[in-house]
């Protein structure tokens, strides 16, 4: 009975290939001689270089990749905590707490977006890095203190209070016990947190400034308004950035022995 | 065990601080934002008024929430179609393949979304490679136009959310007990009496959590509906988007986003209540 037919593996065959189709034609047309994205008219690299000279592109690039990594920071030391704490605490709010700190996950982004945008502006903060970086970090604090949170629940309470017992400070007890057993989980959610920043479209544009913007953003822009070989060479490049990220993930997964969170759905 | 509480608040503090300001402070401000007035020139005046909700009845805005919902149900039933065989049979791999199968599904998700949508273009446009092998098939005379219509919108609603579907069904029929499909086979039911009885049934949790991973997204996506479609259709999300931007009526915007927050709570609820499930399969 769990057996799949033929048919049904070349269902799966068959999504997977509708899957992958668009990620290929874009990588084979950055290689693309010609203009039009019809026929492959030749190998070329004219547009990858044309894409180190747009000093525009490059900016949004670091712009992006300081947001991800600052929020991405932000959110593992907030998120991080924030797990340890909630395992610990026993308070009447805190299921109530818990609740909205998720709450990110469960809203549609553009509210997420025009609130934050609306916020900002009441407390009259400047748009720009300050508040991509906020509204960044607003979305990954969820991933991480939920992947933190699912590797807790399956740890031993007992390594850490037999520290405290010994004498450790709470501080101590932290560091040196329970942070380290929970590394991988933090990592792989910061990691996650990290992709989804570098990805993200709708918050950012209701909390960027004209003047400071992110990659995807600047990605956006262009593709409302017409389509360069440029962007193919753009994304061909993210696409390496985001394998190599993936790439180094797998390898701290193996490295830990830990559970592959991000492969597996869930824990139990 | 008083003492380890007490001194683990310092952990727990930034959690706490961090989402009251800029999680629920930013929602609480909306719920007030949308019961006030917009000021003449710019900005917001704070004055009590159901003014903005009673806008939303006008005929013109109701068009565009049938209209969102039209598309996100449209996408979420072609979703479910594609995405529920999918889950399925992929837990019926071995276990080896489930891992490699579950690598390939979960690369294109890291993969950014406008790179993505962005290869739909390149094959759905006029001089595309649909419209070029369709023609060189004979299939079709001249090109046809899908690139900025309706069906290309949910080419990219369905291609971006797929995945979700895949998880949330794959995880529910993964945890599925094949003894019992056996055991109703055995019992003389046919293959698709044994299958809708059992696992069906069974599997139903990860469906319905799939169509709200994907539902609630397509009603804000509006990135997508600009992309693809052009402006043809107009999103409650693109609609929340321009009065925040050109419109410059921000409670209107946020009268919008707190009636799209009820509906996505209340399609929450249910799913809570039918499945008594606390959390969505397959979300972390």
């Amino acid at each position: 009975m769990k057996k799949n037919t033929k048919l049904s593996r070349a269902y799966l065959i068959l999504i997977f290939i509708l899957m992958y189709l668009p990620v290929a034609v874009v990588i084979i047309f950055s290689f693309n001689e010609s203009k039009l994205p019809v026929r492959f008219s030749g190998f070329s690299l004219q547009w990858y270089e044309e894409l180190f000279r747009d000093n525009d592109m490059l900016e949004a690039l670091r712009n992006s990749l300081v947001l991800g990594v600052s929020s991405c920071f932000l959110s593992a030391v907030i998120g991080t905590l924030g797990a340890v704490g909630l395992s610990r605490i026993r308070w009447k709010t805190k299921g109530i707490l818990e609740y909205i700190s998720i709450l990110p996950l469960m809203i549609p982004e553009i509210i997420l977006g025009m609130v934050l945008m609306a916020f900002f502006y009441l407390l009259n903060m400047p748009f720009g890095m300050l508040t991509l970086l906020l509204g960044h970090t607003v979305f990954c604090v969820p991933y991480i203190l939920m992947e933190v949170k699912a590797r807790l629940a399956g740890m031993d309470p007992s390594l850490e209070e037999a520290a405290r017992d010994l004498g450790a400070a709470s501080f101590r007890a932290f560091w040196d016990i329970t942070l380290p057993l929970i590394m991988p989980a933090v990592m792989s959610g910061a990691l996650l947190a990290f992709a989804m920043s570098m990805d993200d479209v709708v918050i950012s544009i209701f909390v960027n400034s004209p003047r400071v913007s992110t990659l995807p953003v600047k990605v956006y822009t262009q593709l409302k308004t017409g389509v360069t070989p440029e962007i193919n060479a753009l994304c061909t490049l993210m696409l390496a950035v985001t394998v190599a990220v993936l790439l180094i993930y797998t390898l701290i997964g193996k490295i830990s022995k830990g559970k592959n969170r991000l492969f597996s759905t869930r824990e139990k | 065990m008083r003492r380890r509480r007490s001194s683990s608040v310092w952990m727990i503090l930034p959690l706490y601080i961090f989402t009251l300001v800029f999680v629920a402070g930013p929602l609480i401000y909306m719920v007030a934002l949308s019961f006030s007035q917009s000021a003449e020139s710019f900005g917001v005046e704070w004055a009590f008024t159901l003014e903005n909700y009673k806008k939303i009845l006008d005929p013109v805005y109701l068009q565009t929430f049938r209209e969102s919902f039209q598309l996100a149900l449209t996408s979420t039933a072609i979703i479910c179609l594609l995405g529920y065989p999918f889950g399925y049979f992929m837990a019926k791999l071995s276990e080896g393949w489930k891992k490699k199968a579950m690598l390939f599904l979960m690369l294109p998700f890291w993969v950014n979304s406008l790179i993505r949508l962005y290869g739909w273009i390149i094959i759905l446009q006029n001089k595309g490679i649909l419209n070029f092998i369709l023609q060189k098939l004979g299939i079709i005379d001249k090109p046809l136009r899908i690139l900025y219509s309706y069906p290309a919108i949910v080419v990219g609603m369905v291609y971006v959310l797929l995945p979700f579907m895949i998880l949330s069904v794959y995880s529910s029929a993964e945890k599925l007990d094949w003894s019992l499909v056996e055991a109703a086979r055995d019992l003389g039911a046919s293959k698709a009496k044994a299958f809708w009885t059992v696992s069906f049934k069974l599997t139903l949790p990860g469906l319905l959590s799939g169509i709200i991973l994907s539902f609630i997204p397509s009603m804000g996506l509006f990135f997508i509906a600009d992309i693809l479609g052009g402006n043809k259709i107009v999103l409650v999300g693109s609609l929340i988007q321009e009065q925040m931007t050109r419109g410059n009526n921000w409670p209107f915007a946020a009268a919008l986003a707190v009636v799209l927050m009820v509906l996505t709570t209340i399609m929450i609820v249910l799913y809570r209540r039918i499945t008594n499930v606390k959390e969505l399969e397959g979300i972390g």
